[in-house]
């Protein structure tokens, strides 16, 4: 088969990430921005192809979110990744977007990544298929490993249809009442006092959620607070008696957006010895994003 | 050495744990593949901390081990390796706490499939994985493999609704990778973990995400008098933005032999049949069956069949797991394929199957999941002819490289094992493979756990043991 011009492309990437010297990756900066004092790279660009009746598509790692969703939309189609920076970047940060209740996590999106590794191969990981088995998972691997153990060249991404009639709506009830009543809502945020409720489906079916669960249709929704904490869904109710309202909550979930920091957590030694063994198993001399430690990032 | 070893994990376990007696260990050769293995002794571990102490021996004397469920794998990934521990976790089959309001478990791997379901169905909710298996199955061999079955189509695989795993790691040491937090730090060990077939650790506990049952379902049996016309529809239905719960496909022969089994009145004059599950609420579930059937039109379809009540809808569920029983009455021996091609390959690659089941003369039967691409071509067969176990080999070796060819991968949910290890080449360069053998090393330097499976004898060197029986490839 003759290469692509991706293929073209992620060659090119590859001979530039090299194998010998400290490299950092950058696109949009959705991880922050490339380790500084750094010879940096950055990876190919474009969608490849869209396969509308397989519900999969293929681009560079380094294509804008926003471009992938505008070309899945002339398809009727959309993918459960976080509309920020490149798709690289969201999957190497592997942090899922407010859909993630009635969508899944991002790391369900991908289907097959390239990667350059370490020693400057392009390495491939998964399939093409929606569904497959074949081997160790290495694209979970890669999803939310900030970029340490490879970096990511083209993926295979899942698409979904894009939702009918999505909506927000309000209330006041209680969010795990809500969460028992409402069928496979996409995402319900909660700050305390209010609920708000994303839902889409066919309109009698709205209606009827909508009446029975007593929602108001609104414009508004929470701003989110930059950071991120990640708690067990069941631990959230004790969020209201302790808080003071500086919070956004993902009900079913358990994201919390907040303004502060979330603290250090503490990780045990065979957690630490894994982490330690895979990065030196995949980055050996520790060339890729040097100094990010995917164990301590807040 | 055997008897060091057994004495030894009778001082860590208790006596009745520790099995060492041909008849008890020879049960343990094989899973629900035809290849077999001969392990030195079985152990029967009820907590973490017994796993702990036989993965702890098996350090010690240097012995390799492999955790086994139900045994219900079709790939041979349970078949231990000369001289291994087997480390049976069906003892371990609590389900240890249930969130029905944030829809998690966690249970011991030992439980079954569907007796988790049956379990919570109170509550509204159910474990979404349902291999054909389920009734025997267990979530530890679940997670193993990465487990799909007929409703994964619309929610995902086994990895999509596990949430973490406590583990035994091949070194003796316990953590728990991923959890009830959706965003635990590092990397995403749970997502290497589930599908690593047993060669990461053993799993003693495992997170489970549950689904709301629907309120409304529609199950519904197309038939067609071209298989072609039938592969074309799934397509169709995808195109048309519509993701149904299931969509599984049965070819005429099956037909035919499941209606006799179970007399459903199936179309068995037709040369194949669509069952499409549509689930959701009711006004969604209406207009997409209303959809569906538009399309079918154009695809001629013969009969649309749309079951009028639970009883009905069980009936048609029953013909299409109960395919494999019914298959005995054709011959009494099967070889069952798991290849996934793109849907759009469907109507191409089957025409194949049945070209190359006919030029090995071989009757082959197709059940599958049609939604996601996903074959099951059947080849039935009588061992005792003479000659035909080499053609059903040679047949199914035909059949994984053409669906490869046209796209696709060599495993939906079967996984790799022993069946496959050496046709991963197919898929995957050296250096693909390497990385996954240096993921393999990272959770197990010694390679002790359940070695000798998914990688080809080359990207695992160092693990080369004997060639099991029955291995084919």
């Amino acid at each position: 088969m003759s290469d692509t011009a991706l293929d073209v492309a992620v060659a090119s990437f590859a001979s530039d990430v090299g194998d010998c010297d400290p490299v950092t990756i950058s696109g949009l900066a959705t991880r922050g921005g490339p380790v500084a004092g750094v010879r940096s790279v950055t990876a190919p660009a474009g969608v490849e192809w869209i396969e509308p009746a397989e519900m999969t598509l293929r681009c560079g790692a380094g294509t804008a979110v926003a471009d992938v969703d505008a070309a899945l939309r002339e398809v009727g189609q959309c993918v459960g990744v976080p509309e920020t920076g490149t798709i690289g970047g969201a999957l190497s940060v592997g942090r899922s977007g407010i859909r993630r209740l009635g969508w899944g996590p991002v790391r369900d999106s991908v289907l097959q990544v390239r990667y350059v590794s370490a020693a400057g191969d392009v390495v491939k990981a998964g399939g093409p298929t929606v569904k497959n088995v074949s081997g160790f998972d290495l694209c979970r691997l890669l999803v939310g490993s900030w970029g340490t153990l490879g970096f990511l060249a083209d993926v295979i991404l899942r698409t979904r249809p894009l939702p009918v009639g999505e909506r927000w709506f309000v209330s006041r009830r209680d969010p795990w009442e809500l969460l028992g009543e409402l069928y496979r809502p996409t995402s319900m945020l909660w700050n305390g006092e209010t609920t708000w409720v994303l839902l889409d489906g066919h309109v009698d079916d709205l209606a009827g959620q909508v009446r029975r669960s007593g929602l108001a249709e609104t414009d508004d929704r929470p701003t989110l607070p930059p950071h991120r904490w990640s708690m067990s869904p069941a631990e959230l109710p004790s969020l209201q008696a302790s808080d003071d309202g500086g919070f956004v909550a993902e009900i079913g979930v358990g994201i919390v957006h907040r303004c502060e920091p979330a603290p250090p957590r503490r990780h045990d030694p065979a957690m630490v010895e894994l982490h330690r063994r895979i990065k030196h198993q995949f980055d050996p001399g520790g060339r890729l994003n040097p100094g990010i430690d995917v164990l301590s990032i807040t | 050495m055997t008897t060091d070893l057994v004495s030894r994990l009778r001082q860590r376990l208790r006596a009745d744990q520790v099995r060492d007696a041909d008849a008890e260990v020879n049960l343990y050769r094989r899973d629900a593949s035809n290849m077999a293995g001969h392990p030195a002794v079985v152990c029967f571990a009820e907590t973490t901390d017994d796993v702990r102490a036989i993965v702890q021996i098996a350090n010690e004397f240097g012995v390799p081990f492999v955790a086994r469920g139900s045994g219900t794998g079709l790939a041979g990934g349970a078949v231990p390796t000369e001289g291994a521990i087997v480390v049976s976790t069906s003892k371990m089959n609590r389900i240890l706490s249930v969130d029905p309001v944030n829809r998690q478990a966690w249970v011991e791997p030992g439980v079954l499939n569907l007796d988790l379901s049956k379990q919570i169905a109170h509550l509204g909710v159910h474990f979404a994985p349902d291999p054909s298996s389920q009734q025997t199955c267990s979530i530890g061999g679940n997670v193993a493999n990465n487990s799909g079955g007929p409703h994964c189509l619309a929610d995902g695989v086994t990895s999509a609704h596990v949430l973490g795993v406590e583990v035994v790691l091949p070194d003796g040491s316990i953590t728990t990778l991923g959890g009830e937090d959706p965003e635990p730090d590092g990397y995403d060990l749970r997502g290497a973990f589930v599908g690593s077939e047993g060669m990461f650790g053993i799993a003693t506990k495992v997170c489970v995400k549950l689904m709301q049952n629907p309120p409304d379902v529609a199950t519904m049996l197309l038939d067609f008098a071209d298989v072609a016309d039938g592969a074309q529809l799934v397509s169709d239905i995808i195109a048309a933005g519509i993701v149904p719960a299931a969509v599984e496909m049965m070819d005429q022969l099956c037909l035919q032999a499941v209606e006799e089994f179970i007399h459903a009145g199936l179309p068995v004059h037709q040369a194949a049949a669509l069952l499409i599950e549509v689930v959701g609420l009711p006004g969604a579930v209406a207009s997409h069956v209303d959809r569906i059937c538009e399309l079918a039109a154009h695809r001629d379809v013969g009969g649309v069949r749309v079951a009028v009540d639970d009883v009905e809808r069980a009936l048609l569920w029953k013909g299409r797991k109960s395919a494999f029983g019914a298959i005995a009455r054709i011959k009494p021996n099967y070889y069952l394929h798991d290849t996934v091609v793109p849907r759009h390959k469907l109507p191409e690659v089957l025409a194949q199957v049945y070209e190359i089941a006919e030029r090995h003369e071989l009757l082959v039967l197709n059940v599958f999941h049609a939604g996601d691409g996903n074959l099951h071509p059947l080849l039935v067969y009588d061992a005792r002819e003479p000659g035909v176990t080499d053609r059903v080999h040679r047949a199914g070796d035909e059949i994984v490289r053409v669906s490869v060819e046209a796209g696709g991968v060599l495993s939906g949910e079967h996984g790799i094992g022993l069946e496959k290890r050496e046709l991963m080449p197919l898929m995957f360069s050296d250096v693909d493979l390497a990385a996954q053998s240096d993921l393999r090393r990272a959770f197990d330097p010694e390679m002790l756990s359940n070695p000798d499976k998914v990688l080809p004898s080359p990207a695992g060197c160092g693990d080369i043991h004997s060639v099991p029986e029955g291995a084919w490839v």
